[in-house]
Formats: structure tokens, C-alpha cells, sequence
């Protein structure tokens, strides 16, 4: 696979509110999508990630602000752009048409008093006004074809449309532009077991045929694991561990990753002792000192507790491209 | 919904916090100003009578002069002194709205919240019968309701506002105790056996107060505007100097032909200061129970938040 | 085409409850003062007259109260009110008649711009929250806690009377003769401005008010996230997305205001002496006039209840879903 960046999160920091009410729930998170990737954002809710993939698209509805990074887009020719400095006029030019959402519970995300025909429409015609009605609706039909919906679905509305059908107009939606990235958010949370698989498998298949990329944010980390190539894991605001979706799985690095991974049951291969995590997330107003997840680590020691430790290198293994914020992993730990 | 509401929702939850937005709502600007106009009216309602500088029904010999030093708001056409006759009037408008109020707001809770808990044709029909009294025009039925009584005063007519008035109220606590009663501690309350009115006495009637404090302003002020409407009209019965009363006497001897301003402005706004400080009450806990509505800092540090454009802060255009 | 079926049911019902009460209120209360005025006028009223006030106010206590309810719908049925005092001996039918056109177009068209501005300038302070259009807000506050009566009498104060621009009551200039010519017409307009001026400001605060919040809790949907994040113009996100859905709610509201409001706007007619339904019930009370009194709060009702299909109709049109669950 090539390593060609699309997308790249340096150092961005989101809060809410402004001054000292702020709860700081992005801290200082540097992110890289690559082209034709899926990366997967696990962490469980409270942890920061989807006000990440809104921070950095900015779409948060207020108190959120941005409070510092960059965000950078790496079109296919051209200059990079840099999304946190664009005119609003520039921004709505640039959202959908080269990075589309495909939000969490489809049930509120279609405009209740339109149709779907209208709601796929529209997105072309603000960003190719110069298309015709015709070709705007052949091309609507085009789209509910590819996930697999048939044609005279166009002139229902939200309300007549099954909980899976919602989703897959809302991935048919996010296509229409042809973005080079996708973001999904919990994209099959609110469906049921079955529903999830065939709309992931549908996805899968259409990235293949189209090529994009996925940013792919769940709590449900066994999802990842199967349908993912990368996978970044954030608590507390902050990315915790990163690493090749395969490698995760098979030897996590960080004491969080590891507990998250144990609350799901295998899907394939041997069997792993459930345990999950105790205690609850961390409060994002009243941050512990250190690492954010000590009080919780079954395996904290003396460092931890006092100082942040950095996302870097795991000292001591040779595996690329894995990065782990834990002193368990730093050079001080492992050679004394 | 889509946005990281466990991040935005989540404060509010908890009940530090919530003590925390309680004593925000005092805080809260509006709700202080309107606080304030309202202590200030019901002083004036107690003690109007009495610190009243003349009679409002002593005659004098200035006849419809403006206002002077004798006569703050001038005179009527019979040397009366307006400005007692507001002070005077007071104790009737505000005894009429608040009686009224709590007539409405008792029957609202018991016909919202019965047919909200309840349900089932009971509670359908409960709902249909106060949308009628919705949809029946309210201030000609208080009108000819009113008219058939034998005799009149200020507390008959706060019976007959409060009796017709409280259709609004019960509508808005009905929705609101049919969403209660899905809730999981309810629910959970039911399971265990818990008597329906411990129920409905510690598990829905707590988490509707502010519910039932907006619908109980909003009638407030239905009641004070209908009788001073009465009044105006000529409905017999009114307390002598409602403000309704003194804008009927100023409408009955013309004196807007005779250019008497001072007989019915200072009344009309004495009236509107009564409603805008129910009214901005009123804001407050649509605020507090809608966190949406809520101003907050829409515009701070040279930031303005608006929804699809989230704000990036000065500093963060620099790599820090 | 149920959901229509339920609500014509429902105003049907609505509609009787109002004549039933209207039955029952002079029958709850001894003869007085009715029969008082009944005596008084006996001298000049018919036989069948004196029948018909019988049956209105219940002093036909000779009969059962059943056949008595038959007797006063048949009467109702037959369009008879009863005869006016104010009037003697105009029948009430006949007063309702001559009044309500006046009534109809001064508030009926008054009411429904104000609807459309007043949710046009919510939209727009719902939407563009801190910035200048906050201003509206207090303003907005003022105007929709003072009665409707008395901006009326400080807009005569204002811009009527000796050397103002507008007359200060009345219908239409006393020297033209009522009929459908461009005279008439043009001082019927030209006694309605102040009126409606005044009805449009009062009323008008409320729907700002009430869109302004929709548009802030529709803000938070969903689907508004999206519309924004699909690079749609301001434009159409504020129009088709946010306040084609705040308007719902608004509606259906504006048809259950729409008692409360035609109440008060009956009032600015006494103001301006203006000759419809509610100026002749400020007669009626002043003259004890019960008949058409409760004539006057029947047609009220009953055109309320018309008004009200029509929103309902109109909401149909608005939101699919009340159209698919028909």
C-alpha cells in the first residue's frame, strides 16, 4: 500500500466552552489518514473521537471550539489545503466534495420533510449548479443502485424507510461527490447484528471498486479489527495507541487497548479470556494527573501517576509504523 | 444525535452539576430583572392602598390637568388622581392573576398529568376535553360565562379565568409526563410495586417543576391581561380601580379627543411592566428546561459560535 | 384522509361542547336578569319572538330539559339567534351578519400576515443568533405583554384624531354608501390600516418569539449538522432544512393560539369603533344584550373551528409524515 497521506491532523486540541469553564475534550492529537485506508478511531464514548472527526471537519454545534493544531488536506494535484484557516464560503466549497460523513443513527440525519430523491439531489446541485435536473436525479438513481436500493425508493420520505435503508441512502449520500474520504461515525450502532455486517460488507466492497478513504469511528472495537487496516485507540481525549489493525489484535501494547480488547469475544482463532475494564471513564472537567487511565491500569506504577506519557516508538521492538503512549513502553522502562 | 452529545449532555446529568444550574437560573439575567418587577409589583400590591397620596375616588378641583408635582400622572375628568388610582388598582390585577394561576395550574396538573400517567380512553378523553377548552375562543367564553353570573367580583372572575384557562398547561404537562413515564427509573418503580401515587408524587411531579412554573406564569399572565380586558370592556364586578377599569373610565370620557395622555399611558405601561417581568421569568425556565435556547457565550474573546462553523481561536492559526 | 376524518370529528365535537355550554350557562342561573328584559320588551315582542328567547335562555321550564335541548337545536339549526335589544327587533342573525364581514377581513387577514411575518423574522433571529437581530428580542418582549386595546388607543393618540393621516374609528368614511365600488373600498382600507397596524405588531411578537426558539432547537438536530457538512449554502440549510422543520410545531401552535388571539384582537375593534362582531359585543355588554352575546361567542367559536381546519390542512401539506399515517 502506498503511504501517501490524504488527510493530516497535527496537534489539534478541541474544547468546550471558552476560558476557564472549558472542558478540554481533544487534547493535542496528531492523526494521519492515508490514501485508500480505512483507519479505525476506537474508544469508549466520552474518549474524544467523534468530536475529533467533527473538530476537524468544523462541524461542531457550539460550545465547541477549536483551540489549536492544524488539519491539512493533501488533494490529488494541487497545493495542500488547510482546513482550520478556510473562508466559510471555501469550507462549504470543500466539505462533501472531497470529504463526506456518514453519521451516527441514520433515523435523524434525512431531513424529515423531504424526500430522498431532494436530499441527494441537492448536494449536487450546490456543488455542480451547472447539471441539469435530469442528470442530477439520474445520477440519485445511479447512487441508490450502488448500495443497493431500487429506484422507486426516490420519492419516499425518511419516515417510509427501514432503520438499514436509512444508513445505506446516507452512505449513497456521502458518494455522490466521489470524496476521496469518508467518515463514518458509529455508521451501524442503531441497526441490528445482521443489518451491520451487510452495510460494512457493502462499504468494503465499494471502497475497493471506488477508492476512498475510511475513518471509520465505533466503540465497538471488534468491528475494527475486521474491517479496518489501521487502528487508533483514544481515552481521554488523547490517542492512546496506533498501530496495523492485525497487530493490535494480536499483541496490544497499551493496558487500554488490551482491556478493550478483552471485553469482546473472539470471532476467529483461539479463544481469549473476557475480562473488560473497571471503573468509568475519566471526567473530562476534573482530568487525573499523568497518564489520563492510571486510576483504572491494572498495571500502573510510579511514573504514571505524575507525568503524561508521550505517543511514540514502543522502545524495544522493531515492528514499524506502531506508536503507544504508556511508560510501560518508554526507553526509561524498558532499558533501566 | 450525531454530534458527541455524551460529551455536551453529560455535565448536566449529574447532580452536582444540576445544583450548579439552579443557581444559574437565579443568575440568569432575565430571570433576576424579572424577579425584581415582579417583588416590586406585589409590595405595590400590598401597600398601594395605603401610601396612595390621595382617595382614587376623591374628587378634586383640577379637572383633567397633566402631571405635576400634586399629581404625578395628572388628573380625570372629575379631579381624581391617576396615579392613586394605579397604586390602588394594583392589589386587584395582581390578586386576579395569581388566583387565577393557581386555579389553572392545579387543574392542569391534575387533567395533564392523569391523562398523561394514565393513558388508555381515560386519559384520551382527558386530552380531548382540554383541547376543546384550547380551541373554544377563551376570552368570549369568559365573557358570557362571566355575564350568567348572578354576582361578581374580583374572585368569581379569577375563578372563571382560572377554570377556562388551564387547557395550555394541561396539554404541555400531558407530553411531558407521556415522556416521563417511558423513563427507566419510572418504569423500574412500577416493576418493584410502588403505589401510583408515590409514583407519581416522587418520580414524575419533581421532574415536572419547571414545567409547571412556566405554564403557571404563562397564566399569570393570560388572567391579568383577560381581566383587565374585562374591565376595559365593562364588565360589572371588576374592583373599582383595576387598570382594566381605569382604561375603560379614559376610553368612556374620550380622553384621547381631549388630548389626556397621562389617563392611560402610565396605566398601559404599568400593565406592560406586569407582563414583561412574567414574560422574562417565563424566558428563564424555557432556558433552563431547554438548554438549547440558552444564550450562553454566543459571542466571547472576538469568537462567535455558530452551528456548522465551529470557531477556530486566534491562537490556534500558529502552530503552537 | 383519516387524519382529516379525526380532526372534523374533533371540531365537531369541539362545536358542540360550545352550544351545549351555551345551553346550559342561563339554565345554571335563576331567570335573571334575562327574564327581566324579556318582561320589559314583552310588550313590543310577538308571541313567536318571546317563544324563541324562551327556548335560548331556558325559561321554557315547563318542558323537559330534553325536549328543551331538542327545541334550541332545532332553533340553532334554523339560523334563529333570537332578536337583539341593542337592535330591537333585528334579529342577532342579522346583526352577525352585517358585522362578521368587516370582522373576517380586518382579523382574518391581519392574523395570517402576522403568522408569516412574525415566523419570517424568527427564523431569521433564530438563525442568526448573536448578532444584531438579538435586538428584536426585547422589543419583541415589550410588545407581547401589553394588551392589544391600548397600543390601539396610543396609535390614535398618535396618527389620529385632529390632522392625522388615519381616521380614528369607524368602518369606512360616513359620507360613502356600502357597496363594491372603488370609493368604498379605498376608505374601507384606508379605516382598516391603523387597526390592522396594531392587531400585526401585538401579534405578531408571539410567533417571533416561538419561531425563534424552534429554529434554536432545530439547530441541534442531526440533520442540520449534515446539511452543513454537505456544503449547502446558508440559504438553503436556514430555509429548507431548519425552518421548513421549526414550522411544524409552529403551526399546529398558531391553530391552538388561534382562540387565545382572535380574543384579544377583538378588542382593537372596540378601539377603533371598528363595525365588527367585536365591537357589537362591546355593545352587547354594555347593554346587557344576552342574545347576541351568545350569538356573537357561537359564530366566534365557529369560525375559530374553521380557521382551525384550514391550519390542519395546511399542516397536512407541511409534514409527510401526518400524510403517510393518514
Amino acid at each position: 500500500m502506498t503511504r501517501e497521506p490524504v488527510l493530516s491532523i497535527r496537534n489539534l486540541s478541541v474544547d468546550y466552552g471558552l476560558g476557564d469553564a472549558a472542558v478540554r475534550a481533544v487534547r493535542d492529537v496528531s492523526l494521519t489518514l492515508h490514501r485508500g485506508e480505512v483507519l479505525g478511531l476506537a474508544g469508549e464514548s466520552g474518549s474524544g473521537k467523534s468530536t475529533l472527526a467533527y473538530g476537524m471537519l468544523r462541524l461542531l454545534p457550539p460550545p465547541g471550539v477549536i483551540r489549536g493544531g492544524q488539519v491539512t488536506y493533501h488533494p490529488r494535484d494541487g497545493e495542500p489545503i488547510e482546513l482550520l484557516s478556510l473562508s466559510r464560503k471555501r469550507l462549504r466549497r470543500f466539505r462533501w466534495a472531497e470529504v463526506a460523513i456518514v453519521f451516527q443513527g441514520a433515523m435523524n440525519s434525512l431531513n424529515p420533510v423531504h424526500t430522498v430523491a431532494t436530499q441527494l439531489t441537492d448536494v449536487i446541485a450546490a456543488h455542480e449548479p451547472r447539471t441539469t435536473a435530469a442528470a442530477r436525479r439520474a445520477r440519485a438513481v445511479e447512487l441508490l443502485k450502488l448500495v443497493g436500493i431500487n429506484a422507486d425508493r426516490l420519492g419516499s420520505y425518511p419516515h417510509q424507510l427501514s432503520g438499514g435503508m436509512r444508513q445505506r441512502v446516507m452512505i449513497a449520500m456521502a458518494l455522490a461527490l466521489e470524496p476521496r474520504v469518508v467518515v463514518m461515525d458509529e455508521p451501524t450502532t442503531a441497526l441490528d447484528v445482521v443489518m451491520q455486517r451487510q452495510i460494512l460488507a457493502t462499504l468494503v466492497e465499494l471502497r475497493e471498486r471506488i477508492g476512498f478513504s475510511v475513518l471509520f469511528i465505533t466503540h465497538d472495537l471488534s468491528l475494527l479489527v475486521e474491517f479496518s487496516d489501521r487502528i487508533a485507540i483514544m481515552y481521554g481525549g488523547r490517542i492512546v495507541e496506533s498501530a496495523p489493525a492485525a497487530e493490535l489484535y494480536r499483541s496490544s501494547l497499551h493496558p487500554y487497548s488490551d482491556g478493550l480488547l478483552h471485553s469482546f469475544p473472539a470471532l476467529r482463532g483461539p479463544r481469549r479470556e473476557l475480562s473488560g475494564i473497571p471503573g468509568s471513564p475519566p471526567d473530562l472537567r476534573a482530568m487525573p494527573a499523568g497518564c489520563a487511565f492510571h486510576p483504572r491500569c491494572p498495571k500502573a506504577f510510579d511514573p504514571c501517576a505524575d507525568r503524561a506519557p508521550e505517543l511514540a516508538e514502543p522502545a524495544g521492538r522493531e515492528d514499524a509504523g506502531r506508536s503507544v503512549a504508556c511508560w510501560l513502553h518508554t526507553a526509561e522502562r524498558v532499558t533501566p | 444525535m450525531a454530534v458527541p452529545t455524551d460529551v455536551l449532555s453529560a455535565p448536566a446529568e449529574e447532580p452536582a452539576a444540576k445544583r450548579g444550574r439552579r443557581s444559574s437560573f437565579l443568575r440568569n439575567g432575565k430571570v433576576l430583572t424579572g424577579l425584581v418587577i415582579l417583588g416590586f409589583l406585589l409590595v405595590i400590591a400590598v401597600i398601594g392602598p395605603w401610601i396612595a397620596p390621595y382617595d382614587p375616588g376623591q374628587r378634586g378641583d383640577d379637572l383633567l390637568v397633566g402631571p405635576s408635582a400634586e399629581h404625578w400622572f395628572g388628573t380625570t375628568h372629575l379631579g381624581q388622581d391617576v396615579f392613586s388610582q394605579i397604586l390602588d388598582g394594583t392589589r386587584s390585577v395582581m390578586l386576579v392573576g395569581i388566583v387565577a394561576g393557581v386555579v389553572a395550574t392545579v387543574l392542569a396538573i391534575v387533567f395533564g398529568v392523569t391523562s398523561g400517567y394514565f393513558g388508555g380512553a381515560g386519559g384520551e378523553s382527558l386530552s380531548a376535553v382540554s383541547n376543546v377548552f384550547l380551541v373554544i375562543p377563551a376570552l368570549p367564553l369568559i365573557l358570557i360565562i362571566t355575564l350568567s353570573l348572578p354576582e361578581t367580583n374580583d374572585l368569581t372572575i379569577a375563578l372563571v379565568i382560572g377554570f377556562t384557562s388551564w387547557a395550555w398547561g394541561a396539554r404541555v404537562l400531558r407530553a411531558q409526563t407521556l415522556s416521563l413515564r417511558r423513563r427507566d427509573y419510572v418504569e423500574a418503580a412500577r416493576a418493584t410495586g410502588e403505589s401510583t401515587w408515590r409514583i407519581l408524587g416522587f418520580e414524575i411531579l419533581p421532574n415536572l417543576t419547571a414545567v409547571i412554573a412556566a405554564s403557571f406564569v404563562s397564566t399569570v399572565i393570560f388572567a391579568v391581561l383577560s381581566e383587565i380586558t374585562l374591565a376595559f370592556i365593562g364588565v360589572p364586578g371588576v374592583s373599582e380601580w383595576n387598570w382594566g377599569a381605569i382604561l375603560f373610565w379614559a376610553q368612556s370620557q374620550q380622553a384621547l379627543a381631549q388630548g389626556a395622555w397621562w389617563w392611560f399611558v402610565p396605566t398601559g405601561l404599568a400593565i406592560a411592566l406586569l407582563g414583561t417581568g412574567l414574560a422574562l421569568v417565563n424566558f428563564g425556565i424555557d432556558e433552563y428546561v431547554n438548554p438549547r435556547l440558552r444564550g450562553g457565550p454566543q459571542r466571547a474573546r472576538g469568537v462567535t459560535m455558530r452551528v456548522g462553523f465551529t470557531p477556530v481561536l486566534p491562537a490556534a492559526k500558529e502552530t503552537r | 384522509m383519516t387524519y382529516v376524518l379525526r380532526r372534523i370529528a374533533f371540531y365537531l365535537f369541539t362545536a358542540w361542547a360550545a352550544i351545549t355550554i351555551n345551553f346550559f350557562l342561563p339554565r345554571a342561573i335563576p331567570g335573571d336578569p334575562v327574564q327581566a328584559l324579556i318582561s320589559r320588551a314583552r310588550g313590543q315582542l310577538d308571541a313567536d319572538a318571546v317563544q324563541s328567547l324562551y327556548i335560548l335562555f331556558g325559561l321554557d321550564t315547563d318542558q323537559g330539559i330534553l325536549s328543551q335541548y331538542w327545541d334550541y337545536w332545532g332553533q340553532l339549526l334554523r339560523g334563529d339567534l333570537g332578536l337583539s335589544f341593542t337592535f330591537f327587533p333585528t334579529p342577532v342573525a342579522d346583526v352577525i351578519a352585517d358585522s362578521l364581514p368587516w370582522t373576517l377581513a380586518l382579523v382574518g387577514i391581519t392574523t395570517v400576515i402576522s403568522f408569516l411575518l412574525g415566523t419570517g423574522l424568527g427564523v431569521l433571529a433564530g438563525w442568526w443568533r448573536g448578532s444584531w437581530v438579538d435586538l428584536v428580542m426585547p422589543v419583541t418582549t415589550f410588545l407581547s405583554s401589553i394588551p392589544y386595546f391600548w397600543l390601539g388607543l396610543i396609535a390614535i393618540t398618535l396618527f389620529a384624531g385632529q390632522g392625522g393621516p388615519f381616521p380614528s374609528s369607524g368602518g369606512f368614511d360616513p359620507g360613502v354608501v356600502p357597496g363594491w365600488d372603488l370609493g368604498f373600498i379605498g376608505s374601507a382600507i384606508h379605516h382598516s390600516i391603523l387597526p390592522a397596524i396594531t392587531i400585526l405588531i401585538t401579534s405578531m411578537s408571539g410567533w417571533v418569539l416561538s419561531m425563534r426558539n424552534m429554529m434554536l432547537t432545530v439547530a441541534a438536530e442531526d440533520y442540520i449538522t449534515v446539511a452543513h457538512a454537505k456544503g449547502l449554502s446558508e440559504r438553503r440549510v436556514m430555509v429548507s432544512y431548519a425552518a421548513r422543520n421549526a414550522l411544524l410545531p409552529s403551526v399546529s401552535s398558531f391553530a391552538l393560539a388561534l382562540g387565545l388571539i382572535v380574543g384579544g384582537t377583538l378588542l382593537v375593534e372596540i378601539v377603533f369603533s371598528y363595525p365588527g362582531v367585536g365591537f357589537q359585543l362591546f355593545s352587547a355588554v354594555g347593554a346587557k344584550d344576552y342574545p347576541l352575546i351568545q350569538g356573537i361567542f357561537l359564530i366566534i367559536t365557529l369560525s375559530v373551528l374553521v380557521a382551525n381546519l384550514v391550519a390542519d390542512l395546511v399542516y397536512l401539506l407541511l409534514d409527510p409524515r401526518t400524510r403517510k399515517e393518514g
